[in-house]
Formats: C-alpha cells, sequence, structure tokens
C-alpha cells in the first residue's frame, strides 16, 4: 500500500509540474514576442517616424496618417457602437421579458460574437461600399467595426448591468420610481464603470483588427489626414502589414517600430480600463 | 365618510404560475395602527404584503384574483408608480443605494418632482429625525450610506421611505439581519409611526409581533387563519391551528 | 372612480416611458439585422457564383485556380490550407491551455493567479497582424534552421502563432468550466484518500468535459476565422498537402489576397469572395452552434 501512494504522489507530483511548465511557456512565449518586436523596432522610432507620412523611402516613413486614421477610426466607433450596444443591453436586462424573441436575439448576438472578422469585413464591402455607396472612406470602415464588436459591447455591458443586485431595483421601484428612472437613476450609473471597462477593451480589440479594414479597402499609402467622414484612410495595423509584406528589410524594423507604437496604444487603453474599474468599484462592495 | 380603513382584501387568490399562494384572502388594515402578519415560512405573508404595492408584479408567474382597494380604489386599475408613492415598503435586508446619505433620501421626492434645494434639505432632514437617525448622520450626509452599520442602514431606508410621505408603510421582516440592540431601536421607532402612518409589518418573530403591534393576522398555507386584536389572539387564541402557532409547537 | 393611469397631473410622461422602451428595443433588433445582412449579402453573391460555377466542383474539385487560366474553382485547397493550420493550432494550443486551465483552477495559489491570469489576457489582446510579424520574422528563421528544406513561407510557423493566439482563450474558458464544478465534489474524492491529480483528472476534468470540449470547439472556430497571421507567415499557394513546412492558403488568406488586387466588382472573381466567406462562416457557424449546445447542456447539470 505504502509503495502505492508513494507512486501516486509521485505521479501527482509529476504532472503539476508539467501543468505548471504549460502556464509558463505562455508567459515565455509573450516574452519572447515583445523582446523580438522590440529588438527590431525599436531603433526606428523617432519623431520622425511619428510625424511622418508613408514613403518609398525607409529612413523617411512615417505612420503619423495611421495614427490619425486609427484614433478617427476609434472614436467613430465609439459614437457609433456604444450607444447601440449599451441601448441594446438595457433592453435585454431590464425590458425584455423571457419570450423566444428574447432568446433568440441572445443566441444571435453569442454567434455574431463567434463569426469571424474577415466576415464582417465582407458584409461591410458588400452594404456600405458598394450599396450604401459610402466608398472606401472612413465612414464605411467605422460602420463595419462598429458591427464587429457590437456583440461584444452587448455582451459584457449586459454582464454589468446583470451585476447589481435586484435588491436595489426594489428599493427604488418601491420608491414609487418608473422603470427609466430606476434605470437612469442607479442602473446605469452603477454599471458604468463595468460597461465602460468591458467596452474600452471591445474598442482596443477593433484598433488591433486588419482584415475588415482591407476588405472595404483601407489605403495604405496614404499621404495626408482624414479631414471628413468621406475621405479615403488608413490605420495602423494596415500600414504595419503594408510594411511587412515589403520585400526590402528596413521595412520589415519599420513594421515593428510601427508595432511598438500600437501596442503602447493597446497599453494606454488597457490601462485606462483597469484604472476605471478599480477607481469605481470601491462603493460597489456587492 | 372617512373610513378608518386603510386597506380592503376581498376574496384575494394569488398564484405563481399554477401554485397557489394565497387562499381567498378577506381582510381590512385599520388605519393608524401597526398590524403583524404572522404564521410559518412559506405560509404567504410576503406574497400578501407585496400585493399591496404591486411588487409582484415583476414575477413574471404571479398572478392575483379578487380585489384590493386602497383608499376606496382598485389597486389593480390604480397606476402602480402612484401606487408605490403612497403605499411604501422596507426591505429584509437593508438595501441602501450606494449613494451619499441625503441622496438616499432625495432620490424619492425628486422622482416626483420636488427639486427645490431647501424642500429637499427640509424633507430630508424631517425624515431622517422621522426614523430616529438624524443625530447619528447629521454630519455626515454626503457620505456613502453603505457606511453605515447595519441597524443604521435599516433605519436609512425607512427614512428613505418615509421621505415620499407614503400612507401606509410596510415591513417586510425589517429586524431579521440585525442584531438585537438594532432590533430594539426599530420596533419602539415602528411603535411611533402608527401615530401618523399605516403600519403592516411581516415577522416571524412572534415576541416582536406581540411587542409592537395592535392587531394580529395569522396566516397558514395560504389562508387567514385568525386576525385579531393582538393582546386576544395572543392570550385567548380563537383557533387551534393558532394556538399552536404560538407555542411553539411546530415552527 | 379613481385615477386613472394616464390623467394628465401625473409627474411622469409614460409617453416618454413607451418610447424610451421601444428605443431600446430597436437596439436589440439591430443585432438580427446584422445576422440577416450577413446571411443575405452572402447568399445573394453565392448564389451569382454558382450560376457560374457548379457546386458539386466546388465543393470536391482539387484545384483552386481563379485567377490563372485555366480557371478552376474546387476549394479543397484551401480547405485543406485552413485545416492544417487549424489542427497545428489546436496541437499547440488545446493541451497546454489545458494544463494550464488545470494548474489555474487546481493548483496555484491565488497570488499566482494574480499574475497569470492579466499576463494571458494580454496575449488574447495582442492583434493579430503582430502575431503575423512574429511568425515570419522569428519563428519562421528557427524553422528553418532545424528544417532546411522548409519554404520561408510554411503553415508551420502560423499554426504556431495561431495555436499561441488561441489559448488564453481554452485557459481561460477551461479554467471557468472546471470552477464551476462544486467544491463538494473535490472534497468527496480528498476525503477517499485521492491525490490531487487523482481528483483533477477523474473528477475535475469529467466532471466539466461538456464546458471544456465547448471550449476547444469554440477556440478552433477562432483558429478557422484567423486571417492575418496566415496571411502573412502561410502563404498564398493553394495546394492540397500534409506537409506543414509547405507554403499553403487558408480561404481567410484568399479573401484578403483578391482585396488587395484590382478585383471589379461582378467578376467571377468578385463572386468567389463571397462563395470562400459563405463557406468559412457556415464552418464557423456551426462550430459555435455545437459549442453553446454543449455548454447549455454543462449549464443545465450543474443548475
Amino acid at each position: 500500500m505504502k509503495k502505492n501512494i508513494t507512486s501516486r504522489h509521485y505521479k501527482g507530483d509529476l504532472f503539476k509540474i508539467l501543468c505548471g511548465i504549460s502556464t509558463i511557456i505562455a508567459l515565455i512565449v509573450l516574452a519572447l514576442l515583445l523582446w523580438d518586436v522590440w529588438n527590431d523596432g525599436h531603433s526606428w522610432i523617432n519623431l520622425g517616424f511619428i510625424t511622418n507620412f508613408p514613403s518609398r523611402f525607409p529612413e523617411r516613413a512615417g505612420i503619423k496618417s495611421a495614427i490619425w486614421g486609427t484614433i478617427w477610426l476609434m472614436i467613430l466607433v465609439t459614437l457609433i457602437s456604444f450607444p447601440l450596444g449599451i441601448g441594446a443591453a438595457i433592453h435585454l436586462q431590464e425590458y425584455a421579458r423571457k419570450t423566444r424573441l428574447t432568446n433568440i436575439i441572445e443566441i444571435n448576438i453569442s454567434n455574431l460574437a463567434g463569426v469571424p472578422s474577415i466576415v464582417y469585413g465582407i458584409l461591410g464591402l458588400a452594404l456600405f461600399v458598394r450599396t450604401l455607396q459610402l466608398d472606401r472612406s472612413i465612414l464605411s470602415g467605422a460602420l463595419t467595426m462598429s458591427l464587429l464588436i457590437l456583440p461584444i459591447i452587448i455582451i459584457s455591458s449586459q454582464e454589468a448591468i446583470r451585476a447589481i443586485p435586484t435588491s436595489i431595483r426594489e428599493a427604488s421601484y418601491a420608491l414609487g420610481a418608473t422603470k427609466w428612472q430606476t434605470i437612469r437613476n442607479h442602473v446605469l450609473p452603477y454599471a458604468l464603470p463595468g460597461i465602460l471597462t468591458g467596452n474600452i477593451l471591445a474598442i482596443s480589440r477593433a484598433i488591433g483588427e486588419t482584415a475588415p479594414l482591407i476588405m472595404i479597402g483601407a489605403l495604405t499609402f496614404i499621404a495626408f489626414t482624414p479631414i471628413s467622414l468621406n475621405d479615403p484612410f488608413t490605420a495602423m495595423p494596415i500600414q504595419i502589414f503594408n510594411w511587412i509584406s515589403r520585400p526590402q528589410e528596413e521595412f520589415h524594423f519599420i513594421a515593428a517600430a510601427g508595432i511598438i507604437v500600437l501596442l503602447v496604444f493597446l497599453l494606454t487603453m488597457n490601462a485606462a480600463a483597469i484604472l476605471i474599474r478599480n477607481k469605481y468599484q470601491k462603493y460597489q462592495k456587492w | 365618510m372617512i373610513s378608518d380603513i386603510a386597506v380592503h382584501l376581498e376574496n384575494c387568490n394569488a398564484y405563481y404560475g399554477l401554485t397557489k399562494a394565497l387562499n381567498n384572502i378577506n381582510m381590512e388594515i385599520k388605519k393608524n395602527k401597526v398590524t403583524a402578519i404572522i404564521g410559518p415560512s412559506g405560509c404567504g405573508k410576503t406574497t400578501l404584503i407585496r400585493c399591496f404595492n404591486r411588487m409582484n408584479d415583476f414575477i413574471d408567474i404571479f398572478r392575483i384574483e379578487g380585489k384590493i382597494l386602497i383608499g376606496n380604489q382598485d389597486i389593480y386599475e390604480t397606476d402602480p408608480v402612484e401606487l408605490r408613492k403612497r403605499v411604501g415598503m422596507v426591505f429584509q435586508k437593508p438595501n441602501p443605494f450606494p449613494k451619499s446619505i441625503y441622496e438616499n433620501i432625495a432620490f424619492g421626492p425628486r422622482i416626483h418632482g420636488v427639486n427645490n434645494k431647501s424642500k429637499l434639505d427640509t424633507i430630508v432632514t424631517k425624515s431622517l429625525k422621522e426614523a430616529a437617525i438624524w443625530d447619528e448622520v447629521k454630519n455626515r450626509l454626503k457620505e456613502n450610506a453603505l457606511s453605515l452599520s447595519g441597524g443604521q442602514q435599516q433605519r436609512l431606508c425607512i427614512a428613505r421611505a418615509l421621505a415620499v410621505n407614503p400612507e401606509i408603510i410596510l415591513f417586510d421582516e425589517p429586524c431579521s439581519a440585525l442584531d438585537p440592540s438594532a432590533t430594539s431601536k426599530i420596533e419602539d421607532l415602528i411603535v411611533d409611526l402608527k401615530g401618523n402612518y399605516t403600519v403592516v409589518i411581516v415577522t416571524h418573530n412572534m415576541q416582536q409581533a406581540a411587542r409592537v403591534s395592535d392587531l394580529t393576522a395569522f396566516l397558514y398555507i395560504g389562508e387567514l387563519i385568525e386576525y385579531r386584536s393582538t393582546k386576544l389572539l395572543f392570550e385567548n387564541p380563537e383557533k387551534e391551528l393558532t394556538e399552536r402557532y404560538i407555542t411553539g409547537r411546530f415552527g | 372612480m379613481g385615477t386613472t393611469a394616464k390623467s394628465f397631473s401625473h409627474k411622469y410622461n409614460w409617453i416618454k416611458e413607451i418610447i424610451i422602451e421601444k428605443l431600446f428595443l430597436l437596439c436589440a433588433l439591430l443585432s438580427i439585422l446584422t445576422t440577416f445582412g450577413i446571411i443575405l449579402i452572402l447568399l445573394t453573391e453565392t448564389i451569382g457564383f454558382f450560376q457560374e460555377v457548379s457546386l458539386i466542383k466546388f465543393l470536391i474539385g482539387t484545384r483552386w485556380s481563379p485567377l490563372l487560366v485555366p480557371k478552376s474553382f474546387g476549394i479543397l485547397p484551401l480547405i485543406n490550407g485552413t485545416l492544417i493550420i487549424t489542427v497545428g493550432a489546436a496541437v499547440v494550443a488545446l493541451p497546454l491551455g489545458l494544463a494550464s486551465a488545470i494548474y489555474l483552477s487546481e493548483y496555484s495559489s491565488p497570488n499566482v493567479r494574480k499574475i497569470i491570469k492579466p499576463i494571458l489576457e494580454i496575449l488574447a489582446g495582442i492583434p493579430t497582424v503582430v502575431y503575423g510579424y512574429f511568425a515570419l520574422m522569428f519563428i519562421t528563421p528557427i524553422i528553418q534552421d532545424l528544417f532546411p528544406n522548409a519554404n520561408i513561407f510554411n503553415a508551420a510557423s502560423a499554426s504556431i502563432v495561431v495555436g499561441i493566439m488561441i489559448l488564453p482563450m481554452v485557459a481561460s474558458l477551461c479554467e471557468d468550466a472546471m470552477r464551476g464544478v462544486p467544491q463538494s465534489l473535490r472534497e468527496g474524492a480528498y476525503a477517499l484518500g485521492s491525490t490531487p491529480l487523482e481528483v483533477c483528472t477523474k473528477v475535475v476534468v469529467p466532471a466539466s468535459l461538456s464546458g471544456v470540449l465547448a471550449s476547444f470547439i469554440l477556440a478552433i472556430s477562432r483558429a478557422i476565422g484567423e486571417t492575418m497571421a496566415v496571411t502573412i507567415a502561410a502563404g498564398m499557394t493553394p495546394k492540397i498537402t500534409l506537409n506543414p513546412l509547405e507554403s499553403v492558403q487558408t480561404m481567410t488568406a484568399y479573401i484578403v489576397q483578391v482585396s488587395l488586387g484590382d478585383t471589379p466588382h461582378g467578376t467571377i472573381e468578385y463572386q468567389s469572395i463571397f462563395a470562400v466567406g459563405m463557406t468559412l462562416f457556415t464552418m464557423t457557424l456551426l462550430m459555435n452552434i455545437g459549442s453553446q449546445m454543449l455548454r447549455q447542456k454543462y449549464r443545465e447539470v450543474y443548475q
């Protein structure tokens, strides 16, 4: 019996080590990736890189138009998808009764969240660029990306709203508040930190997406920053992709530099999301 | 004709889906008195008082037959939002809003149209005094309500209910989550309130019912078994079931 | 007799309440519209496509050559490309992800978990184009060192990177599934004298099996839909092969290729985007539905 126990413990320890190693592999890969990108690209980052437009010459190539394109996209996508997504979440959590229609909507949203981003690109191409004749404009890009992240915004907003205990709503109703008064004065304000956190993370995913923008025709040699919604545009991932595809080796390093800028962008957004979550969770000890 | 009846129930049957929760309830709650509703777990006490302010409406499978009149109006032909202004509720577990103490009290009057700051100030002060908590919080009205103790939070919830000036206040086992000293403060408060309000209190604590109420209703499996003055019900119960319950022969 | 619900002296506007309610409903219905839009658009162009190309030839043809004469539209090479990447990614992500989940849920202390989980989230948040770069610039040279006959664009490099990309998803969903197993089940096993390994493999994993499988399916579905990493690293040559050291082309990479080029609207090449897109959409949709059904079954057991 004792030998059996020893060997069982031994196997158990071995298993535990294997699992631990598996977990560490993920960390190692992340470290390698970041090191590789930094190594390749950091020497190419200078003020010129940030303020120049793309060029045929690596020394003069810059990411300015791509940064502006990404910022424009970010703002537009936020303006379009936040109200729609939060609105849908409010409907599903506060108004909708458990009917078949509600069930269908929720399953539908779940499926949409799993549709590959390139399919959204196809949708955007056919619907916004061609049918609505918005052409390869930044508006088309923003609309397409909004559709892409809308399911995620809805799901994460729903979760934030669901986290608010029923007792708070009951207290409000018992005082004679209407549904909208309850939502406006209690549900939304208390859910807002959670909603914002989830939505900022969704937007940062949108910023990193390339495929849908390629589909709707974001160009890669834009030597200006967009001024109106109808202008053609580029974005950081597109520019990076373009530089990777060039044969000259210097452009690969420039691509790495662009990646560093993009990652800094994303890091900032994620940090903002976490800060919001931490700052406002203090008084909500559900 | 000034009636002394606050709530009139006639042939009320209530269902959750197919399960019957209340069976042929006929009773009248008297104004400016404290009425206690007692009975074992699951007898329908909470269902009953939640009918008075139509909080059961929020449960999809709930259905009610019969008539409930408050002030001669059928509450199912009244706008529930207006009804809840006249019939306030304090819940079992204190549920203050995660806002300041001031905002907790001011929310009710605000949504009913009071926007003048000095009027709100008056209401807040008055409600907190009526709920016997003014002295403890008068210097920290801007603090978050969740920083109060459990007993204080419950008195805050009572003040919040008082702020909209209801006619009837419903208490759903208000002390079950509180310690004895907090409980006795609230019991004193309840007795004081009946001067200006009609109070209905659900409690599983018979001694509490005996202490604070003027009338007591005993519910058992959805039926109103006995409903009389508290003194008579406890000293000389009419029904054998009542006697078995108050002598503790079943939970 | 009594106040009616709609008297004008009321302090709140019931009309406003109803309008607001309907507005929110509209937002929710938009999601259904999106699905209809996707299906409608894909169907329309796909039907146009299949008026020129035979469906049978599309499904079982082994040559995909939409631009070079003689044109051929057999989709199997693209499916082959997608599958070889997906299988490779699964080989990387499923075991590692499951093992990480086991470690996080059964073994690690809360402090360790506080460090590892954010790192996994960071991994999940890295844009796919960055993974493509990493594949081409870092992993491919290593592969070429190990296997000198490997093409500079090869399936192996892309699948490794796609595997890393979906690993956080597997780890996080599996961990959720395992944490959903009631502690009482574990305690029962421990009380009988089981080691942590035995509790894990004989109690926890079997109990959370449908959740684990659901996460696998979801991750594979994500790998199928992955675009940029494979476009950058796996190549643009549609062929049927089992050799991961060769270059292939996935369905997604083909769609990108056509969009980058100058394809006029209405041509057969343009329509082929939709046919391939339809295939892709159908595959991922079926897998997502399967995953949902599995998760539903899991939820029923524990609630």
